[in-house]
């Protein structure tokens, strides 16, 4: 089993797994906090309209890896990455990236529900505004945004309530409609369900589920069940390497590395 | 055996842990009531100490600007156009200022710098008001004489409408410099309170802010300022609660004249420039009377303003739908 599983001449990762058109491809990325290297050498393609999910014990750069691909990362010093991310062709670590555009590209949602200090229609619509929208469609974009999200019928009556004052499920199922408003064209998920009872869960599950039609999506996810529920495609990272990467199915029924069986099967991590 | 009696001897032990928690209750009740007692004390002494002012001139003591111990007719009306004016100006000048500091110290100042001028503007809030009273009299008044007023009187001075405000001889004391001396004066305290505020904010919010690709001042001005804007405006109001009260440095500057003009460059007084000035030349009881009830109309101006943020945060509030 152990001698299969290493030998990589007949079944290479490439042969087996041909992976679908990316959206974003990583070219070995490295990521330091100040002196400390947190991604090593990184090469992976997030295919369009799938959901990528990110596993790993915690301090294995799964979060650091999401934060490279919006440059969030940006706004704190002494953190810096090197390497290519390439989102259409360009490569968005290079030095005159507007990173307004590409923040408004490569949409975020967090650990934990961040709506604005405004009412629920103006979470959503004070994007679109940034963005250009014109006035007459705001309010029709507002309404999509919100189906979208599978929030529309719990808040049609009550736009002009403050987002603070909704339930931590709909709260962020109201920040995934403000992401998804101004049509980005991938969305980072940052463990958005770790907050959340199971029901509040499955329904952003359920978003997730819909939301790859549109948009290619990548996920970090501590919940192993999570990641084989919502995505195509599971990343498995150790210690800042990226061990390894395929389908869902495949990752999680036959793992080629012994360390992602281990963690899958609940052995550490 | 030993369990079951360290039990039983736990549960008896029950009533005097009760009764020292009674008594820790009481003292902590009583140090609340000392405070209620001190405002409700000083509140009654003024009443009763300006009575005499209040019966002899009535409501017109508010409205009255003349004021003149040889004849012994007093009005409140200078020093409370004083002391709201040069805190109008103070706070203008402040509160952007001061915000813009804090943004600066948590948002975009490189960090090697932080703490310095962190450092700083606490020391600068640590300066005692007699030394801004005497750099002010002495550096700053001349300074504003010889430049920023004549400059004002030549540009602002020959514009329509607000050109009165800016009218006259440059004294270099008088309504302006002393507003811009309260402002220096809060101006540390409403940075470092508004930077210990900004940094309450989630780093969280910031990044999904920043996350819709919204720029700095963007999310500073949309998503920051609003999420901390209760804190902010009860810490605005501190700092005004203090410039309305402010006595030694403004007494040095102001120029100490019981009258009101129109031009932000002429000499005039405050309530407790006032106050400082001339409680020790007041010899008659009237003349004594008046002052504390000059004091009396400082506390009532300070608990209105006290009171109109408590009823702007409600209908901040409301507004937003918190």
């Amino acid at each position: 089993m152990d001698t299969l599983t290493r030998d990589r001449s007949p079944f290479t990762f490439q042969e087996v797994d041909p992976a679908p058109k990316p959206r974003i491809s990583i070219r070995n990325l490295e990521f330091f906090y100040g002196e400390t290297r947190a991604l090593k050498g990184i090469d992976l393609d997030l295919p369009e309209n799938q959901v990528t999910a990110f596993i790993g014990p915690s301090g294995c750069g799964k979060s650091t890896l999401l934060r490279v691909l919006n440059r969030m990362y940006d706004l704190y010093p002494h953190q810096r990455a090197t390497g290519e991310v390439l989102l259409d062709g360009e490569n968005i670590l290079a030095k005159g990236t507007d990173l307004n555009r590409l923040r408004a590209k490569v949409g975020m949602v967090f650990q934990k529900p961040t709506p604005f200090p405004m009412t629920i229609h103006e979470n959503i619509a004070f994007g679109l505004r940034l963005n250009g929208t014109a006035k007459s469609e705001i309010d029709d974009r507002v309404q999509a945004a919100l189906k979208g999200a599978a929030l529309w019928e719990e808040v049609k009556d009550k736009l002009n309530a403050s987002g603070q004052s909704l339930s931590g499920g709909q709260q962020q199922r109201l920040c995934i409609a403000r992401t998804i408003a101004v049509e980005p064209e991938v969305i980072l998920l940052d463990e958005p369900a770790s907050a959340l009872d199971p029901i509040s869960t499955a329904k952003i599950e359920e978003t997730i589920h819909q939301l790859k039609e549109r948009f290619t999506i990548a996920i970090v996810t501590h919940n192993m069940q999570q990641a084989s529920r919502v995505s195509d495609r599971t990343a498995f990272m150790y210690l800042g390497e990226l061990i390894e990467t395929g389908e869902t199915a495949q990752i999680f029924t036959r793992p080629r590395e012994e360390r992602t069986s281990d963690y899958i099967t609940g052995r550490f991590g | 055996m030993t369990a079951t009696t360290d039990y039983e001897s736990g549960g008896r032990a029950a009533h005097p842990a009760a009764r020292s928690d009674r008594v820790f209750g009481t003292l902590t009740l009583a140090a609340a009531v000392i405070v209620l007692l001190t405002l409700l004390g000083v509140f009654v002494s003024l009443v009763m100490g300006a009575w005499p002012a209040f019966h002899e001139f009535g409501a017109k003591f508010l409205v009255t600007e003349k004021w003149n111990p040889v004849t012994e007719k007093f009005g409140a009306l200078a020093p409370l156009y004083g002391t709201v004016i040069t805190s109008v100006i103070a706070m203008l000048i402040a509160v952007p200022v001061g915000l813009g500091i804090a943004i600066f110290l948590t948002e975009t100042c490189p960090r090697p710098l932080r703490r310095p001028l962190g450092i700083a503007i606490e020391l600068l809030a640590g300066i005692p008001s007699i030394i801004y009273g005497i750099w002010g009299l002495f550096v700053f008044a001349p300074f504003m004489q010889k430049v920023v007023q004549p400059a004002l009187i030549a540009t602002l001075g020959k514009l329509p409408l607000i050109g009165d405000l800016f009218a006259g001889p440059p004294y270099g004391i008088g309504i302006l410099t002393a507003g811009l001396i309260l402002a220096m004066m809060v101006l540390p305290f409403i940075a470092s309170l508004a930077r210990d505020i900004f940094l309450t904010v989630p780093d969280m919010l910031r990044e999904s802010a920043y996350g819709l690709g919204m720029t700095r001042w963007e999310v500073n001005r949309h998503i920051v300022i609003p999420h901390v804007r209760t804190a902010l405006v009860g810490g605005v109001m501190l700092a005004l609660g203090r410039a309305l009260g402010e006595t030694m440095a403004v007494t040095f500057v102001i120029g100490n004249a019981h009258r009101i003009t129109t031009s932000i460059l002429q000499p005039g007084t405050t309530i407790s420039a006032a106050i400082a000035n001339e409680f020790t030349e007041a010899t008659t009881p009237l003349y004594t009377a008046s002052l504390v009830a000059l004091g009396l109309v400082l506390f009532i101006l300070t608990f209105i303003v006290l009171a109109a943020a408590q009823w702007m945060l409600r209908r901040m509030k409301a507004k937003a739908g918190v």
